[in-house]
């Protein structure tokens, strides 16, 4: 059988999602086990990335290692799958950040097997959602992903946990159920859930998608544009409160503070670039038109999710849900570079290099931000063993001097989230100020407000709780084991390397960001 | 063997019961749960034959009243097969979750398989009047089930059901009669009554007769109430059977006779029946996110289910029509399951349905197998893609979108409501403590002795659960297994009319 004969990514798909039910369904008692088990097939995983890595040819912008099936006809769906550089990449954080959420959960961990399962059902669903080319397969293995991380929410968190996962689990159907019904109507009146026949069909069709609705679904009480606004804003609605974006962010601190810290990983790692890829893959595709009748809406709610929660994240107290404000203020950036990309213009000819950097930008920031941000949140975890309690600003100081190990990650992860130039951080945030720059220079000049409220933030936690003088509950603080360190070590590495190289992962991202663009002209 | 031998075998089985000894009822249970077997048997020869699912097949015909043109008829198309594939696996699952039944078991028994017979006749029934026979014939068992087996307020929820069973039967009857008389083929049959048009303004009037008769039964707004009084009053195997067939049953008529045979009256009434249908889906999910009592939140799930069904009817599309019969079948296997996990393995052990109560009790360390089917038959409630509901809802609302866009946007509403009842139901029930306390605590572990082995979920609850699970899993997962007997059976004579009138677009 020659390589190209292979489903490979049905088998990424499948690799977890048979250890999941495997281990769900066995007898594993507490303990290490569980968790080795877990590792072994996340290493399974990235094993068949790397084969992935090595059939896929990053000259070429379409779909690749493409699996097309019929499957439910009279829905038109289809099992269809490919991937280009942006899902090629996004499988592969997705498997960093799972592999390093399992490694840092907590060996003792009770009902192991349980929780190890869902971690790996999860990635099943993270898997077939980056892969899945038709909206009805995508949306299965989208609403795989949101059951587990209800689950690990629920019996695994905080003292509040139960608001929590109640509060996540309803924000995100109340958004899947909006995406499903704007996609139902898509399907009423166009026969089809394939995302580029979809970005195809409003081409030939005088008026575009919008026009088509009117013919089709017949709503006399509403104009075109209005039919085509409202659909698209359904559709919008369910990414907006993946991501978040404001103001549908409200369920996220709490749920990122009540998780337990290696799932609060996944969440902010991996989960939410969920919601960034389907902007890139399915709004901005198929409804350019409608993003770029409402741009300067969604440049404000991109703005807004970029300097509130810097602001945000500057009164609180709490560690993880300052962390979770940065999440949603980084993941703005990557939100405005989308809206911006809509851009149309007479002479739109003379914006395709623009374009093409802030959408490369805000590919290059999901993964980058997946693997900081998820670093990030793993040592407040660690630090949270140590202390045995949540995490208060102020009520520790001068770790440093206890753990110069760990304080040394610390830093190296904080400025990285920064954007220090040197570090992976930088590029997307740099490609992304580029483009916006020149496509709506306005609302780029707000957007570092955000770049420097969260450098304050940042730099204070820094300042308070590692440097300084000893004190509180940080004179037992002990620094980072040799497991700890070797666990580390990959993720720093990543980093620093794309920091100083990141031709390294921005060579698997242009043709897709160059033919994204070529979509989107009008 | 055809389908037809549903019939004798569920009547033998019935009056088989009576034979059996008093003291043993091992004997009347293993009997029934055979009978339960071969029906479902007999519900898939058709299938396992290979039946033409796009041609209503006569199976058995045999005149009875010649003199007002009334047959024996029975004939099969692929919607058919489904209700009767649907009804065999009720059958079963409720003869295996009826295992702990001691009082008159025979009785209990005999009963049960009188009203699957009424079930099967009315799915088989190609002859209107006849399919009004089987109707009324299910009324009777089901009533005395719930008077005798039930549960708490069960005189109330049998006398309440019966009573809005009859009155919608006497609104199918009058509109049966009308049609007879006004078509002048002489004859009730299904496929003589579908070749002839009949008048716009008799559809006008008749229509809704026929339609909201037959809808009373499967829990129409405004007339639902009967559902959830119903549903909680009554033994386990009766609420599966009530939930998992008997709401079908007036959902297939309202299909076979109302839209099929009248559609310019359906598209005349779509509008204003299509708006309750919404109305009942998103009323049912609200009301079930207020309630109480487990059994009573569930009830009132199954109206908000059967408006999904409803709704695809009255869209009178293609999508919405398959979706209408799927969400039958869908809703028979999930809904059973629902009432059977609610009634048998929680009420049964526990002696209570009330939220606040069974909060305490930290079911998901005592019953983990339960906990672990209730909240995968949650999920599948709530629509999630995989299983047999969301495959069942989208085709729905593809077709609502079609027909009333503003409906469609309504029931949007409904799902994210029924999201939200059921997150809260399987959180109160079993998981209202965290797996952080994963060592029993000290009361529990006394609990648990007290209850003993009572606790322990059986093996005929286990193979239940299991297998209706499967089966939602299955038609979710590869809905074709269905599909491919529905939509062609959407080609058939029989919606003709329809064809001509421009529905099933």
């Amino acid at each position: 059988m020659n390589a190209s004969s292979i489903p490979w990514l049905t088998l990424l798909t499948a690799i977890p999602l048979v250890g999941g039910i495997l281990i769900l369904g066995s007898h594993l008692p507490d303990g290490q086990r569980p968790r080795r088990f877990g590792l072994l097939f996340h290493a399974l995983s990235l094993g068949v990335l790397a084969l992935i890595f090595t059939q896929f040819d990053p000259a070429v912008g379409s779909m690749q290692m493409v699996e097309r099936w019929p499957w439910i006809p009279s829905l038109g769906t289809e099992y269809h799958l490919g991937i280009d550089g942006l899902g090629l990449l996004m499988l592969a954080l997705s498997c960093i950040v799972l592999m390093a959420a399992t490694a840092f959960s907590r060996r003792d961990i009770p009902s192991g097997r349980i929780y190890h399962g869902l971690l790996l059902l999860l990635q099943a669903g993270l898997h077939g959602a980056f892969t899945a080319q038709n909206f009805i397969h995508w949306f299965f293995y989208y609403e795989l992903s949101l059951i587990p991380a209800y689950f690990l929410v629920k019996l695994w968190g905080g003292p509040k946990r139960g608001v929590a996962a109640r509060t996540f689990f309803l924000y995100t159907m109340a958004g899947s159920a909006a995406m499903l019904l704007g996609f139902l109507a898509t399907y009423a009146a166009t026969g089809s859930f394939d995302f580029a026949e979809l970005a195809q069909r409003g081409k030939g069709f005088d008026g575009g998608l919008a026009a088509i609705y009117n013919v089709r679904l017949g709503l006399p009480e509403l104009s075109t544009r209005a039919l085509g606004l409202l659909i698209f804003f359904a559709i919008f609605l369910g990414f907006a409160v993946k991501i978040p974006v404001w103001p549908f962010q409200s369920w996220l601190p709490l749920t990122y503070s009540e998780a337990p810290a290696p799932v609060a990983m996944v969440l902010t790692g991996a989960l939410s670039k969920l919601g960034v890829y389907g902007l890139l893959r399915i709004v901005l595709p198929i409804f350019p038109e409608q993003v770029w009748q409402t741009q300067d809406l969604l440049l404000c709610l991109a703005l807004a999710s970029i300097v509130f929660s810097a602001v945000a994240a500057l009164a609180q107290t709490d560690v993880r849900r300052m962390l979770g404000h940065l999440s949603i203020s980084h993941l703005g950036y990557c939100v405005l570079a989308v809206v911006c990309a809509s851009r149309i213009t007479p002479l739109d000819g003379n914006w395709e290099v623009e374009k093409q950097a802030a959408l490369t930008g805000a590919m290059l920031q999901m993964f980058n931000h997946g693997v900081i941000a998820a670093l990030l949140f793993g040592l407040a975890g660690w630090m949270e063993e140590r202390v045995g309690k949540p995490l208060e600003m102020g009520s520790m100081g001068g770790l440093r001097q206890k753990a110069p190990v760990f304080a040394g990650i610390m830093g190296l992860a904080v400025f990285a989230s920064m954007g220090l130039p040197g570090l992976s951080g930088f590029v997307g945030e740099f490609l992304i100020f580029k483009g916006v720059f020149a496509l709506v220079p306005w609302a780029a000049c707000l957007a570092t407000l955000g770049l420097l409220g969260v450098a304050l933030f940042l730099l204070n936690y820094l300042r308070t709780t590692w440097h300084g003088a000893l004190s509180g509950d940080s004179t037992r603080f002990a620094d980072l084991t040799v497991r700890e360190r070797a666990w580390v070590t990959p993720m720093v590495a990543l980093i620093l390397l794309l920091g100083v190289h990141p031709q390294l992962a921005l060579k698997w991202l242009n043709a897709a960001a160059v033919l994204l663009t070529e979509r989107i002209a009008i | 063997m055809t389908p037809t031998w549903t019939l004798v075998i569920c009547l033998l089985g019935a009056i088989l019961q009576q034979f059996m000894p008093r003291t043993e009822p091992k004997f009347a249970r293993a009997t029934a749960l055979l009978t339960a077997f071969l029906s479902l048997a007999a519900a898939f020869s058709g299938v396992v034959n290979g039946m033409d699912p796009g041609v209503f097949t006569t199976l058995t015909r045999a005149p009875w009243v010649p003199g007002l043109g009334i047959e024996f008829h029975l004939a099969a198309d692929g919607i058919t097969h489904c209700m009767l594939v649907l009804t065999g696996i009720a059958a079963v699952a409720g003869v295996l979750f009826s295992w702990n039944v001691e009082h008159r078991v025979r009785d209990f028994f005999s009963l049960y398989f009188l009203l699957l017979t009424g079930c099967f006749g009315v799915f088989l029934s190609a002859d209107l009047f006849l399919l009004f026979v089987f109707y009324e014939l299910a009324i009777v068992p089901k009533y005395l089930l719930i008077a005798h087996w039930g549960s708490k307020n069960r005189e109330h929820g049998a006398m309440k059901l019966a009573l809005y069973s009859f009155v919608g039967s006497a609104l199918v009857f009058a509109g049966i009669l009308a049609c007879a008389w006004a078509s002048g083929v002489g004859s009730f049959s299904l496929q003589e009554l579908g070749k002839h048009a009949f008048p716009p303004d008799f559809q006008r009037w008749v229509f809704p007769l026929l339609f909201v008769g037959f809808a009373v039964l499967a829990g129409m707004f405004p007339f639902h109430t009967w559902a959830p009084t119903g549903h909680s009053a009554a033994p386990t195997a009766a609420s599966m059977l009530l939930a998992g067939v008997v709401m079908k049953l007036g959902a297939y008529g309202a299909l076979r006779a109302g839209v099929a045979l009248m559609p310019q009256g359906a598209a005349m009434w779509q509008m204003p029946l299509g708006m309750l249908a919404a109305i009942g889906i998103v009323h049912g999910a609200w009301v079930a996110l207020t309630q109480r009592d487990i059994k009573y939140i569930i009830g009132y799930s199954s109206v908000s289910h059967m408006g999904f069904a409803l709704l695809g009817l009255l869209s009178l599309s293609s999508a919405g029509l398959s979706g209408a019969v799927l969400q039958m079948f869908s809703h028979g296997i999930i809904g059973g399951l629902l009432f059977a996990i609610a009634g048998r393995m929680i009420y049964d052990r526990t002696h209570t349905r009330e939220l606040a109560e069974l909060e305490g009790l930290n079911l998901q360390k005592l019953m983990p197998f339960a906990a672990v089917s209730f909240v995968l038959a949650g999920f599948a409630s709530m629509g999630m893609p995989g299983f047999s509901g969301f495959a069942a809802e989208a085709h729905v609302l593809a077709g609502a979108w079609k027909s009333f866009p503003s409906l469609a946007i309504l029931s949007g509403v409904g799902i994210v409501l029924g999201a939200a009842f059921t997150l809260r139901v399987v959180h109160r029930t079993f998981y209202a403590a965290g797996a952080g306390e994963v060592e029993p605590s000290p009361a529990s572990t006394k609990e648990k002795q007290a209850h003993g082995e009572a606790l322990v979920i059986s093996i005929p609850e286990r193979l239940g659960a299991m297998g209706l699970i499967a089966v939602a899993l299955a038609v979710g997962l590869w809905p074709r297994l269905l599909l491919d007997w529905i939509v062609p059976a959407l080609e058939s004579p029989l919606f003709e009319n329809l064809r001509k009138s421009g529905g099933l677009q």
